[in-house]
Parts: structure tokens; sequence; C-alpha cells
């Protein structure tokens, strides 16, 4: 069971038997009063989402959800085709099924593929990935506007926040489990 | 990723604020951060130190200080509060708190008019229009700022009644959702006249018992600070303390030993006022910030 103060985007969890997962997530707490939980919550076959504010008694289960490491390949159109790297065995999963987990993936990578009852219905990455910047604006010396940061473009077409000093070309390490920037990395 | 944008903000408005009540009079304290028995208050949870307690507010030993004489004080420190954690939350924050003897919380209210336009003016922004830009907001720091009662605030903008909130424990439910994003739009807002069950440590309205003279304020919906005119009665303060004590442990927590020192010390303690202001979240709302890692040089996950 997940407690509310365990709650975070991302989380996959059971409820009424079908597996859900916290597409957003916003905690809240006015004043002196009692800590509030907004989540949204995506059912991983429909693709139906609902909202509810929880408190901090409440508990949801664990999806029962079983996982296999399997290759990205290509994708088509709006499917994504991936192998198993064992049976070498391919499926496909659609792009609203894997929600975010587009702007990270990139040819080849390994990732672990969900299934409900036998069936694929999303993606889990790799906690870091890193991906190449295929778009920088030139960062003007003796900038004074007083900005940390600066929007670049990767490979993958996300957009992420970095700080002045990254280049096209750089490959940066992302956090696929808040789509943040972590560091710049050597090849 | 460090913020060096938000932490040389920072620097220079923690500095504004020491200059600010320095020239007012007021004595810097600092009092000690883990201590044997913190007030008992339902909703905030602190955290445990070798049997004792971090501090959730220096509120008790600073009014302490008040009794003990010292008419006007101001500490800045870190507090911590167990399980808050989100884009305006961080379980270890700072703090600013401030108390004055003999005033009430409209004289209070007055104090967070002139701090916000004496930063404004020390950090460079609205000194000349007097307005403060936040989120595609510009809120006017100039004119008489806005206040609304919570009876009156739930009226206008909420689905039902504050007595009827309260009936159902949805107070807080419908504050976040209806309430508080109508705040500090314009002007900043003091929310005031809380419910009496709702506030620990505040003195009653001697014109209406059912509300507490206690306020929040708002800046773009944004709650920066909690006020109020203090509860000085030892005996009233007792009885509150011992309902927070059972409504603790209807949670299931256990709530640690009453502060009976404190409480003798409210015998000598002045009628006074006293103020909490979360500091992150006034760099914030000065370096345009939407959520509270900008302000801060780490987080807890980036330890």
């Amino acid at each position: 069971m997940y407690s509310a103060s365990d709650f975070r985007k991302g989380l996959k969890v059971q409820i009424d038997g079908e597996p859900y997962v916290m597409t957003d997530f916003s905690f809240s707490k006015p004043g002196k009063g009692q800590a509030l939980y907004r989540a949204r919550l995506r059912n991983m076959i429909t693709g139906n989402s609902f909202e509810k504010t929880f408190r901090s008694n409440d508990k949801l289960e664990k999806a029962a959800l079983e996982e296999r490491t399997m290759q990205y390949l290509y994708c088509q159109g709006d499917e994504y085709i991936f192998m198993d790297n064992v049976s070498f065995e391919q499926l496909e999963i659609s792009k609203e099924q894997l929600g975010d987990a587009i702007n990270f993936l990139t040819d080849n990578m390994d990732v672990e593929v969900l299934q409900y009852n036998g069936r694929p219905i999303g993606v889990t990455l790799p906690n870091f990935v890193n991906l190449k910047v295929t778009q920088s604006d030139p960062w003007v010396k003796g900038d004074t506007s007083g900005s940390d940061s600066k929007p670049v473009t990767l490979e993958t077409g996300y957009v992420v926040q970095v700080p002045p000093f990254i280049e096209e070309g750089d490959k940066l390490q992302i956090d696929t489990r808040t789509g943040v920037y972590v560091t710049r990395v050597k090849e | 990723m460090i913020p060096v944008h938000g932490l040389h903000l920072r620097a220079v408005l923690i500095q504004a604020l020491r200059t600010f009540f320095i020239d007012r009079g007021y004595l810097e304290v600092e009092t000690p951060i883990r201590i044997p028995a913190p007030a008992p208050e339902a909703y905030i949870e602190p955290l445990t130190s070798e049997g004792w307690f971090l501090q959730t507010s220096p509120e008790l030993c600073m009014k302490r200080l008040l009794a003990a004489g010292i008419p006007k004080l101001f500490q800045i420190c870190k507090c911590f509060r167990k399980g808050e954690r989100g884009d305006r939350h961080l379980p270890e924050f700072t703090m600013l708190e401030w108390y004055a003897a003999s005033r009430d919380y409209r004289d209070l209210m007055t104090d967070c008019e002139v701090l916000l336009r004496y930063l404004a003016a020390a950090m460079g922004k609205g000194e000349k229009a007097g307005v403060l830009e936040w989120q595609g907001r510009r809120i006017d720091l100039g004119p008489e700022w806005e206040r609304i009662t919570v009876a009156e605030a739930f009226h206008r903008y909420a689905p039902c009644t504050v007595e009827e909130a309260l009936a159902e424990d949805r107070f807080d439910e419908l504050l976040v959702e209806y309430v508080e994003p109508h705040l500090g739009t314009a002007t900043p807002t003091f929310l005031c006249d809380y419910p009496a069950t709702l506030g620990a440590l505040a003195r009653l309205s001697p014109t209406d018992p059912t509300v507490a003279e206690r306020f929040e304020l708002y800046v773009a919906g944004l709650e920066l600070a909690n006020g109020f005119s203090e509860l000085v009665d030892p005996i009233e303060q007792r009885a509150r303390f011992l309902a927070e004590q059972k409504a603790i442990r209807l949670q299931g927590r256990d709530c640690g030993p009453l502060p009976e020192v404190f409480l003798d010390a409210l015998e000598t303690m002045p009628p006074a006022t006293g103020i909490a202001l979360g500091v992150d979240r006034l760099v914030m709302l000065f370096a345009g910030a939407d959520n509270i890692d900008q302000v801060v040089a780490f987080t807890p996950e980036g330890l």
C-alpha cells in the first residue's frame, strides 16, 4: 500500500482492480490546516483520467503489473515498436500509452515494458538517460537579465531548461521521472 | 541545478529584513531549535530528535521573552514540519517571526503593508509604481490592502458557508480550491477573523467570540504569513492545548508533553501580537519563482 506521503508523479496504483498512473500530483496545506494531496490519475487501459484530493490517512494499493526488459526499435506513426531481448518477440505500444516517456526514448534503449494481464500498457525508463542537444541559442556574454537557465531542444524533440553554458552538441543527463536536467556528461 | 540567481536575491532580502526590524527598535533574538515540548497543533507534526522535538515555529520561546519584558523582538530561523513537501513547502524552511507588546492584529496588518513596501523599494522592485509582478500578475502594493473576513470570503467564492464547510470537515479543501486563488490578486489580501476553533494560540474577538483575531496574508494566491492577537490567558490556553492534543491522538499520533514552562510564563505576558512569515515564499515572490526549490541552495532530494 502507498500512503498519501508516498504519492508522486508516475506512481502506479490499483483502484477497483484496474491499474492507474498518477499523471499529476500536488501537495498543499493552508496555514495551520490539513495536508491535501491532489492527484490526477489515468487509467492505464482506457486512458480515462480523473482528479481526486486525498488526505494524510488515505492509502492506495500498488498496481499488480509484470515487467519485462525490451529494446525500443523505432516508431511508425503513433505506434512504438519494442523487441524482447531474449525471445526477439516484437510488440507495439501506442504513443498515448507511453505518455511522457516519448520525450526520452532513443533507438535501441532498454526499457521495462509494463504488462497488465499479459497486455503491454506502458514502459518504465531508466531513471537517467543521456540525450544530445540539437538546438540551442548561444549564450550572450554579459547577459545581466539575471536568468539562471535557458531552453534547449534535445534529440527527441523534448525542450528542457538548462544552465546558460550548455551548447549545441552537448550530451545532457536528464532525470526521466521529473523531466529535469541533471548535468552535462562527457562522451 | 543550484539556483544562483535566487540565492543572491535571498541574501539581499534577508539583509533588508534585518535592517527593517533593527531600525524600528526590534531586538533580534535566537532561541533553541531543539525543544522538549512544542505547542500541540492538530495538523502540524514536529520531527523528533533524541526524545525532544525540532521546532515547528519559535513561537513559545519568543513569547517567553515577551513575558520576560522584551517589548519588541524578531527572529529569522529554521523550522521543521514533518511530511510537508510540495511546490510551496519544504520540511525544513526559514521563518521570520516578530512580536510586539501592547498591540493587536490590526496594527500587525499595517506592519505587513509597511514591510512589503519597504522590501519592494530595497529590492529595486515597485519603488516607482508600487507594483509587484509575479507569475504574470501585477499586485499593487500602494493603496490600502484588501481585508476580507473568512466568512465573507466563503460567501463570495465557495459553494457553501464557512459553518457548513467546518461541519463537513471540508474547510481546508474548499479554502484551497475556491477561495485562495482569488486572494491577493489586485492588492495583497488579509484573510482575517478565522473561526474560533482554528486559532489555537490566538485571542478571540472581544466583539464576536465565534472568531479569532487571526489573519493570513496572501499575495497572488501565495500564502505568506499568519498573524494574530496573542492569547494571554493561561487557563484558556491550557484548555486549547488539551483540545489540540485530543485531535492529535485521534489521528493516531503521539502528542508529547504540554509546554508547562510556557503556560507558566503566560501569567506575566502582556497583551501582544505575533506573526510568522515564510521567508522562502517571500523570496519566491521577489524572484518571480513559482517553485520553492528555486530559492534554496539545496532541497532534501538534492542532498
